[in-house]
């Protein structure tokens, strides 16, 4: 594994240090939880350094940590197919605000990714260019994947 | 009708064409398509939240339910990702046979894929010869564990059983007399003019826009892009292996066709190394917390049956954490995203289903072609319904 070290350096020079909230490794994996003010700088940073190269989006998915504040997570998982390497980069959502700038210009994948997350969480990405719910109908009432929906 | 004026055509979701319940809303000018819209969501069972409410071994059987083609991929992938969270080595045998029977998974996904796709075009007799073999790789799946479709053979930790001794001949005769057929299929299609005209430079995707819109799996590499999991991050001892990644060029439906040819046949070797060096010995960690004790054991000792009770009422506690693990399914990059909070049950389970992200690219394909390539387009993608609904 490769160039995570250079991703966290990187950030932290372009960005500022204050960028990055947390940094942990845990079973080889590295997790970096971005200020949510920088995060799409960061990752546009890690798609565009020719050193870093992370042009893999393969998910974005949201997590609900009821009862902890900020509530939301949102974590993106990318991959570099010339350096072979990941990283997951992690970025906290209140739930009085629930929404980050979208992706979708760094990564047409995230097209979807997003639209999910929207629907399944109710998190909105701001310049997404078509955010509706994906895998329930239109006209759906509340947000499944919230740990505070009733599972039947 | 003005010369600007479009028309919007509705398919599916009930289609055969569609491959489960797709609806596609196609935006035509004339005969060519503008854009395609796809409409997922109707066979969505909210998978990932059930999930946050079953043990870990009670997860196993929803995955069989994602990509219900290929469900011994899905089951690696789980138990492949509990395992690193939890940090277990399964012995080689274990690997040897997950290895085995992904690859048998490999072909038997490509085999269905190749009679419908073919289907589709036009060409009904494929479906006749390819279910014909496929039937043999469920058979092979049905002796190794009594099921042919949602096996939950792998499970975290191991494999549910070890296989009886009369599979490793079966898989060898299987094994010996499949490339034979997949010849026999060349001979239907490879050359076939009509197979020709309908698939070669139709629905073109560059390897830039591949890799953009996050396909991976057959489709990306048919676009040239040489990125196979089982070689760049191999898993379950796939290093210890000989084999080539299939590679194309154009990122047409002919060159999806090709490629997943060729990866038939290199399974094919695949699972020849594994009957070859197949080792002896246990098919599942020896830990009690995680694999259950031997059924003789639970009658006889109060040890065994405590564990056996606890496994089944609590389950195994990964510790706090998270990782993300990808295997190279037939589809393509499915990966798992698991959060553990310590408890029996995973917190978040959130599965990277290639046909999710692959049936994105249909409306960068079919731009520009005309309405009757979107057929042939749809069924080169190869997409499960199931794991994109999940």
């Amino acid at each position: 594994m490769g160039n995570e070290r250079t991703a966290i350096s990187k950030i932290k020079k372009t960005l500022g240090e204050n960028a990055i909230s947390e940094e942990r490794v845990f079973r080889n994996e590295t997790t970096l939880v971005i200020r949510k003010e920088f995060i799409l700088e960061a990752l546009r940073l890690l798609r565009a350094d020719p050193d870093l190269d992370f042009d893999f989006l393969s998910d974005v998915c949201g997590i609900d940590w009821l009862g902890r504040e900020p509530r939301f997570e949102v974590v993106y998982n990318l991959y570099s197919l010339k350096h072979n390497s990941r990283i997951r980069l992690k970025v906290n959502v209140e739930e009085s605000r629930p929404s980050l700038p979208s992706a979708v210009n760094i990564w047409p994948t995230a097209d979807w990714h997003e639209r999910e997350v929207f629907d399944l969480f109710g998190i909105s990405f701001e310049g997404h260019p078509d955010l509706r719910r994906i895998l329930n109908p239109d006209g759906f009432k509340g947000f499944p994947y919230r740990k505070d929906f009733p599972i039947r | 009708m003005a010369a600007s004026e479009r028309m919007i055509l509705n398919i599916g979701p009930q289609h055969p064409s569609t491959h489960g319940v797709l609806r596609l809303v196609v935006e035509l000018d004339g005969e060519t398509i503008v854009r395609v819209t796809p409409h997922i969501g109707y066979l969505h069972r909210a998978i990932e939240k059930l999930c946050e409410t079953k043990i870990y071994l009670q997860c196993v059987p929803l995955t069989d339910r994602l990509d219900y083609l290929a469900p011994l991929s899905n089951n690696l992938g789980f138990a492949l990702t509990v395992e690193k969270l939890m940090d277990l080595e399964v012995p080689r045998r274990a690997q040897y046979l997950r290895v085995m029977l992904a690859e048998l998974t490999r072909i038997s996904s490509h085999l269905i894929w190749l009679g419908t796709h073919a289907m589709d075009v036009g060409a009904i007799t494929m479906f006749l010869y390819t279910f014909r073999e496929r039937e043999t790789t469920y058979d092979l799946f049905d002796l190794a564990h009594g099921a042919r479709m949602n096996v939950s053979y792998i499970r975290p930790g191991g494999l549910a059983r070890d296989v009886p001794p009369e599979f490793v001949s079966r898989v060898k005769s299987f094994v010996d007399e499949f490339p034979r057929r997949i010849e026999e299929y060349e001979t239907l299609l490879t050359k076939n003019r009509i197979w020709l005209n309908r698939t070669r430079g139709v629905g073109t995707l560059s390897g830039t826009d591949a890799i953009a819109l996050g396909v991976s799996g057959p489709n990306l590499r048919a676009s040239g892009v040489n990125w196979d999991i089982r070689k760049a991050c191999p898993y379950s001892g796939y290093d210890e292996f000989n084999f080539e990644a299939a590679v194309g060029r154009n990122g047409d439906v002919y060159e999806r066709y090709l490629v997943r040819l060729v990866e038939m046949r290199e399974s094919v070797k695949i699972v020849r190394q594994c009957l070859e060096g197949l080792p002896e010995g246990p098919i599942a960690v020896d830990d009690p917390k995680v694999v259950f004790p031997k059924r003789e054991l639970v009658s006889k000792d109060m040890e065994s049956l405590i564990h056996h009770f606890k496994l089944v009422s609590e389950g195994m506690c990964p510790p706090p954490g998270e990782c993300y693990v990808s295997i190279e399914a037939p589809k393509g990059e499915l990966g798992f995203y698991l959060v553990s909070d310590g408890g029996p049950r995973p917190y978040r389970l959130k599965f990277r289903a290639p046909s999710f992200v692959n049936l994105q690219a249909v409306s960068k394909m079919a731009e520009g072609r005309l309405i009757a390539d979107l057929v042939a387009i749809v069924g080169s993608i190869d997409i499960v319904l199931g794991e994109i609904d999940r």
